[in-house]
């Protein structure tokens, strides 16, 4: 992703907000949609055009949890860490998560298809334990679920690869 | 003209309603009836939800799927009850909306969130014309006085008193902001107010810019919201092309901007000077106050910050009166509150009653009391802030200061239910993770303190407690009570003195038998085979990750404890009851 041509796909958020006191979070967000995470490269170019230190924006970036500093797997995992969830069960749904891909919190697998993250709550405590895999909602989960909804996703994935 | 609304908030859409949405938006013709979106009723139980507006009145269905799509149709054309009388809501359930009073919640659920007209035609924007046009700030000051509105936050502020102080700071530069930051894990009412009735927040915001003298409002919301921020979003647009958004509202002198800013996930910005500095781009860490964010907050100039349920309100009591909402609740509380009823609660969704109705009123009548036949066993108010609540005051009413005899709090919101199965020290545990990772830092009771505390029931947890855990756990907890900056720390240690309070027993088996009452504590549980009521059907062993499990066929399979990873799968495979799960001397 290091190539200049990229970067300059951040110029029009640049533009638009560079002027703006207090705008940096703005701009790491849509920074982030336009890569799936924070590039160096791009945090570079964002504290050259802004004239705001790089340690200032790692700062920012390091404190909130939405923001990423490396790629996510082609199916994003938020598994709801919420207190109705908790109290349902997800600590189970993790360690089944666990179980089968072989990655905690934060890691990704290391066929670059699954990155599993916790969140705090989703806020469809009513279908909990929750999880979204690309943003799309999956409630009620037990071990076994999970387990199909996983092997579902993995062997569409291999077959698409065939 | 028949009208169907289908429920659209977050949760509703997990449960499938957009697509029942799309189904019946194809398939009924725009001659039989108008098909629209609504936000959440409330009944996240039922989702999804379609209410149909007939001519004899509402008819409303619950747990729809796309395939239910013809005979909906069908009873729209035919107006025969038959075609869909198996979706149609029961009666018990319908005392879940009737056993309560709706002011903030009062068009959730009945009007199309995205659109301006709907809640014009509500009544909407009356208030607001009303304040603008008749009455000075001072007159609004008085009617919230008259209230007794308080903030809904959590911590119960008389908000007439914030309002009259950012109104009574000199200077032509003053904000309006509106926390929904809601990061309570377990709580979902600001997002519902939003997704479910945007304009009622805007005016209600503009209401309050207009008495402390704001040109400018801003919402700080969650980025965990996607929803929440674009119904907004719309809103803001929509109000801004009528004029009700920008200068000279309602022809009056009265001249106000608004604006969304996301937030990214930080449980701490909820504090009101932490979330100033997210907004003003930094690092979320609180302020040390005074000075109040009344005196000196967003760019060091007056600003008044309150909850989306506080300004979900103030339409309502300026279009009522102070005091109709005065009239509502205890001496001590007044008006309604709205809470996220969830945990091991049969009935979970969003309720909204008055001040005063007990626990057991809104967790039995309302909840419909557990989800399975296990016992009730306590309540969690307030979330990682708040505290829990044992069965044993279940009659305790909802009120600031009864709640807080309890030593939970009355919190924004968050209703947690509790059986039996759950473990109260990892409960606690849970919390103190939660706001050991949630702690900004800045001061060392809350950063070093939470993490000690985390250490010590982590170690409870595993079985490897030691005497004297409890004791030194107080003693933690009220020194970081005393000394943390914000409230975050200062609230922190509530959940774990609350459950030592209330359930020493379970942090003495804990540490004294290795044991976990509610076999909850996974280092503490194991697995076995029941003998009798085994089959030898061999399943269990063909599931297990890790050969654990052998014997003969037709004959009783037992369990290697040695081997055992206790992954579950043995008790979710077996059909006859026979895998049990215990807890050493517990048993």
């Amino acid at each position: 992703m290091d190539n200049l041509n990229n970067l300059l796909l951040l110029d029009p958020v640049l533009e638009q907000y560079k002027e703006v006191p207090g705008s940096l979070i703005t701009v790491l967000q849509k920074t982030q949609d336009i890569f799936g995470y924070l590039p160096e490269s791009a945090i570079a170019y964002i504290s050259e055009k802004m004239n705001v230190p790089t340690s200032k924006i790692y700062g920012v970036a390091t404190f909130y949890t939405q923001f990423r500093f490396n790629p996510v797997g082609r199916y994003f995992i938020q598994l709801c860490q919420g207190t109705a969830c908790h109290v349902n069960g997800s600590q189970l749904i993790e360690k089944a998560i666990k179980d089968e891909l072989g990655i905690s919190d934060g890691e990704t697998s290391d066929d670059g298809l699954f990155t599993l993250k916790n969140v705090a709550c989703l806020g469809c405590c009513s279908l909990s334990p929750v999880m979204t895999i690309n943003g799309e909602t999956f409630g009620s989960l037990t071990p076994s679920k999970v387990r199909g909804i996983l092997n579902e996703l993995k062997s569409s994935a291999e077959s698409e690869a065939e | 003209m028949m009208k169907i609304k289908v429920g659209q908030g977050s949760c509703g859409i997990s449960a499938g309603a957009a697509k029942v949405y799309e189904a019946l938006k194809t398939a009924c013709p725009e001659s039989l009836a108008t098909v629209s979106v609504t936000g959440c009723i409330g009944m996240c139980f039922l989702e999804p939800i379609v209410d149909i507006y007939t001519e004899s009145g509402l008819v409303r269905l619950v747990k729809v799927s796309e395939s239910d799509t013809e005979d909906i149709i069908n009873f729209i054309k035919t107006g025969d009850i038959n075609f869909v009388s198996r979706l149609v809501i029961k009666d018990e359930d319908k005392q879940f909306l009737e056993k309560q009073t709706r002011i903030a919640l009062r068009n959730c659920g009945n009007i199309d969130p995205e659109s301006i007209d709907d809640y014009i035609s509500a009544g909407g924007y009356s208030a607001l014309q009303k304040a603008v046009s008749e009455m000075t700030p001072d007159d609004i000051i008085e009617q919230l006085k008259v209230s007794g509105l308080a903030g809904r936050g959590g911590a119960g502020f008389p908000t007439w008193f914030k309002w009259n102080a950012a109104k009574s700071e000199t200077g032509e530069e003053k904000y309006l902001i509106c926390n929904a930051d809601e990061g309570d894990p377990g709580a979902f009412m600001d997002r519902a107010v939003i997704e479910g009735d945007p304009h009622n927040l805007i005016e209600g915001m503009l209401i309050g810019a207009y008495t402390i003298g704001a040109k400018e409002a801003i919402v700080y919301v969650r980025a965990e919201y996607p929803l929440a921020i674009k119904r907004l979003t719309k809103a803001i647009e929509d109000a801004k092309s009528k004029g009700i958004i920008g200068n000279n509202i309602f022809g009056t002198e009265f001249c106000c901007d608004f604006r969304i800013k996301a937030g990214a996930g930080a449980f701490v910005c909820g504090e009101e000077t932490a979330l100033i500095e997210s907004l003003e781009g930094s690092r979320g860490m609180p302020r040390i106050k005074p000075p109040f964010p009344a005196a000196s907050g967003y760019w060091k100039k007056p600003s008044n910050i309150n909850n989306v349920e506080t300004f979900a309100n103030v339409p309502w009591i300026i279009e009522n009166g102070g005091e109709k909402f005065f009239s509502l609740g205890t001496q001590n509380s007044k008006g309604t509150k709205v809470f996220a009823l969830t945990g091991k609660i049969k009935k979970g969704g969003l309720v909204e009653v008055p001040m005063g109705k007990s626990l057991r009123e809104v967790i039995f009548d309302i909840g419909g009391g557990m989800r399975s036949d296990k016992a009730f066993k306590g309540v969690q108010l307030g979330g990682p802030s708040g505290g829990c609540i044992p069965a044993e005051f279940i009659d305790t009413v909802i009120d600031y200061k009864e709640l807080s005899k309890t030593g939970a709090i009355m919190g924004s919101g968050g209703m947690v239910i509790m059986d039996e199965s759950t473990c109260m020290v990892s409960m606690a545990r849970f919390f103190l993770d939660f706001t050991a990772k949630e702690s900004c830092g800045k001061c060392t009771a809350c950063r070093i303190g939470t993490k000690r505390l985390l250490e010590i029931l982590d170690r409870i947890c595993k079985g490897e407690g030691k005497e004297g855990d409890i004791e030194l756990l107080s003693d933690l907890c009220e020194r970081i009570k005393e000394n943390a900056l914000c409230g975050l720390g200062q609230t922190a240690p509530n959940p774990v003195l609350t459950t030592i309070k209330y359930f020493r027993n379970e942090y003495e088996a804990h540490i004294k038998n290795r044991c976990c009452p509610a076999g909850e504590c996974i280092d503490l549980i194991h697995y076995s085979i029941d003998p009798e009521k085994c089959t030898g059907c061999s399943l269990c062993s063909k599931k297990c990750p890790v050969s654990a499990i052998t014997g003969k066929v037709r004959e009783s399979f037992s369990i290697n404890r040695d081997l055992c990873i206790k992954c579950g799968r043995c008790m979710d495979a077996c059909r006859f009851g026979a895998v049990r799960k215990g807890s050493g001397d517990c048993e």
